[in-house]
């Protein structure tokens, strides 16, 4: 008969995990799946939600996998249903939806429960009559029917997640306002003179920005900021910062730094317990130092990692992790990859575009490169794909001649023996 | 499965390919489509030449190697890019034109179309009325063969 996995959480890293492990057991002869998500949906791309707002992508097509993917990947699904608890000694989940309850019992888990927001303690909060993060699906979809144009918009949090709303609300109403305790924007994925190439061009695009500047208290529709100034609004976008999501794994007694402990195969403390995707630590071989990576491709990786292994397979372990970001604004985009470390190569193009190449130990460690102001110029970022397999692989620098490559990445840089490599089978 | 490859000491770095690979994915059948198709216009093909390799002695062609593990698929947020028998094949309608394949395809084979709102890769002429890839089937020098070499 066939085992168990259950799979609590219904995103990339869930269906990383079924991908690999059906690609391995294809008839579900030896492993049952089920999934369960507090979310009733059918897997969607979560970071496509302010393209929904954009109006970028719908409904039906910001769907991650086809309609049939369930059915296809013998799946059972629990959609809308909460879990509670995890008896890891019992070896079974607690469940909730509406008035009903119940146990499942698993061989293997996965925990994919991925983050949760972060609202630090803000004075006069409960006053404030409509609020909402910017996270999931029904959170784009109140903003989309609460969102009209003389709707003033408050977005608390200029990060990737305040900053994507900002543009996507950007269709529905002209008045956003985005505030910041830190001075500048972007701060997980851009350093000072960047960030202020993006401000600029996002000031352009019709936000105004508060940086350096919070809320004191909150009285309704009105923030009285630290500096004094009040800000009136009728939406409030609470986009401070996100948490990993390690309750569940926590009161089950696993392990827990800022996210769920885990090894190279993406195994928690908790025997038979798995946890991938935002609510886990990574090992960023750029820096050396584990961290939250909360970036869809590593959810991803991570959830296949765990498939494999839930199949029996210990061949590919999760262990080139490395942070990533593709984002853009208004057109102008931003790629970035690694740690800014090392020495720095930087380049502010006339055009309005930005380069950062970080080269450390004969490696290439990270990278920051901004597209120009003509948003039908890609050639910043063209490619850059290149740039994040040098540091994903560890090549060493001195194999091939970066010094051709570093301003526009291309495959000419490396060797004919390695390009024969390359480029005369398939590689990976 | 066939895949496209590219003998690079026979490139003679002419971008011929390049200008049927556009031609090809802008509906064109035959090379007689070229002049309606391209004349005027900036093309966007999606093999594209690399010249001056090796001091400037060598050129040779490169497009989407439909890597056997696709990191440009794992990485999609969109579900947009999925792999059909063998073949990654990119749905214009559900991308966004987040970039993310851009930054995690390791031949830099993806890259945004020419209005830069979504992206663009190859798909070895497969859908389009082509049928087979037409950089192959054009190269003057044989430098670029449609040919089964497995997975390395």
């Amino acid at each position: 008969m066939a085992k168990k996995f259950v799979i609590i959480g219904n995103s990339a890293a869930a269906v990383g995990a079924v991908e690999s492990l059906r690609a391995i057991d294809s008839d579900a002869e030896s492993w049952e799946i089920v999934l369960i998500s507090d979310e009733p949906h059918h897997t969607y791309g979560r970071p496509l939600i302010s393209y929904l707002l954009f109006g970028k992508t719908d409904e039906e097509r910001m769907k991650f996998r086809p309609d049939d993917f369930y059915s296809a990947n013998k799946i059972t699904t629990m959609l809308g249903c909460t879990v509670t608890k995890i008896d890891a000694s019992a070896k079974t989940v607690s469940w909730s939806k509406d008035s009903y309850s119940g146990e499942l019992k698993y061989d293997k888990l996965l925990a994919a429960i991925g983050s949760v927001p972060f609202i630090p303690p803000m004075d006069g909060i409960d006053t404030v009559p409509l609020k909402t993060p910017f996270m999931k699906l029904d959170d784009a979809k109140l903003l989309q029917e609460r969102v009209d144009a003389d709707t003033r918009v408050f977005i608390v949090g200029a990060g990737l997640i305040g900053l994507k709303c900002a543009e996507g609300i950007s269709k529905l109403t002209k008045h956003i306002t985005v505030c910041d305790l830190a001075s500048r924007i972007l701060p997980s994925i851009l350093e000072a003179e960047p960030a202020e190439i993006m401000r600029n061009w996002i000031e352009g695009n019709g936000v105004r920005f508060m940086l350096g500047d919070t809320v004191s208290e909150f009285k309704g529709k009105t923030a009285v900021m630290k500096s004094g100034e009040r800000v009136e609004f009728d939406v409030l976008v609470l986009a401070v910062g996100v948490r990993p999501n390690v309750a569940l794994i926590k009161d089950a007694g696993g392990e827990v730094n800022r996210g769920i402990v885990t090894d190279q195969f993406c195994r928690t403390s908790l025997k038979d317990v798995y946890a991938a995707g935002d609510c886990s630590e990574s090992y960023d071989i750029t820096s050396g130092q584990t961290k939250i990576l909360a970036l869809l491709p590593n959810a991803y990786a991570q959830g296949y990692v765990v498939g494999r292994h839930v199949a029996g397979l210990e061949d590919k372990p999760y262990d080139s992790a490395i942070p990533l970001n593709a984002i853009g604004f208004w057109g102008k985009h931003i790629l970035s990859a690694g740690s800014y470390v090392g020495e720095k190569y930087e380049v502010f193009g006339k055009d309005g575009s930005y380069r950062l190449i970080c080269r450390e130990d004969g490696l290439l460690k990270g990278f920051i490169l901004i597209g120009g102001n003509d948003v039908h110029d890609h050639s910043a970022f063209d490619r850059a794909g290149i740039y994040t397999n040098l540091i994903k692989d560890r090549i060493p620098l001195d194999t091939l001649n970066f010094e051709e490559i570093k301003d526009r990445a291309s495959l000419k840089g490396f060797t004919a023996e390695a390009r024969k490599r390359k480029l005369g089978g398939v590689e990976r | 499965m066939k895949r496209v490859y590219v003998n690079e000491e026979w490139c003679l770095g002419c971008h011929l390919c390049e200008y049927h690979c556009a031609n090809a994915n802008m509906g064109g059948v035959t090379p007689q489509d070229m002049v309606r198709n391209l004349r005027g216009r900036t093309i966007h093909p999606r093999i594209r030449v690399e010249d001056g390799a090796d001091g400037g002695k060598i050129n040779f062609a490169v497009q989407c190697r439909h890597c056997y593990d696709p990191m440009c698929v794992k990485s999609c947020i969109a579900g947009a890019l999925t792999v059909e028998d063998g073949v990654v094949t990119h749905n214009p309608d559900k991308c966004v034109g987040c970039f993310t394949c851009v930054l995690t395809c390791p031949y830099g084979c993806i890259m945004p179309d020419g209005d830069g709102k979504v992206v663009q890769k190859c798909e070895l002429c497969l859908r389009n009325k082509v049928g087979a890839p037409a950089c192959a089937e054009h190269c003057p020098n044989r430098a670029i063969v449609y040919e089964e070499r497995g997975v390395m």
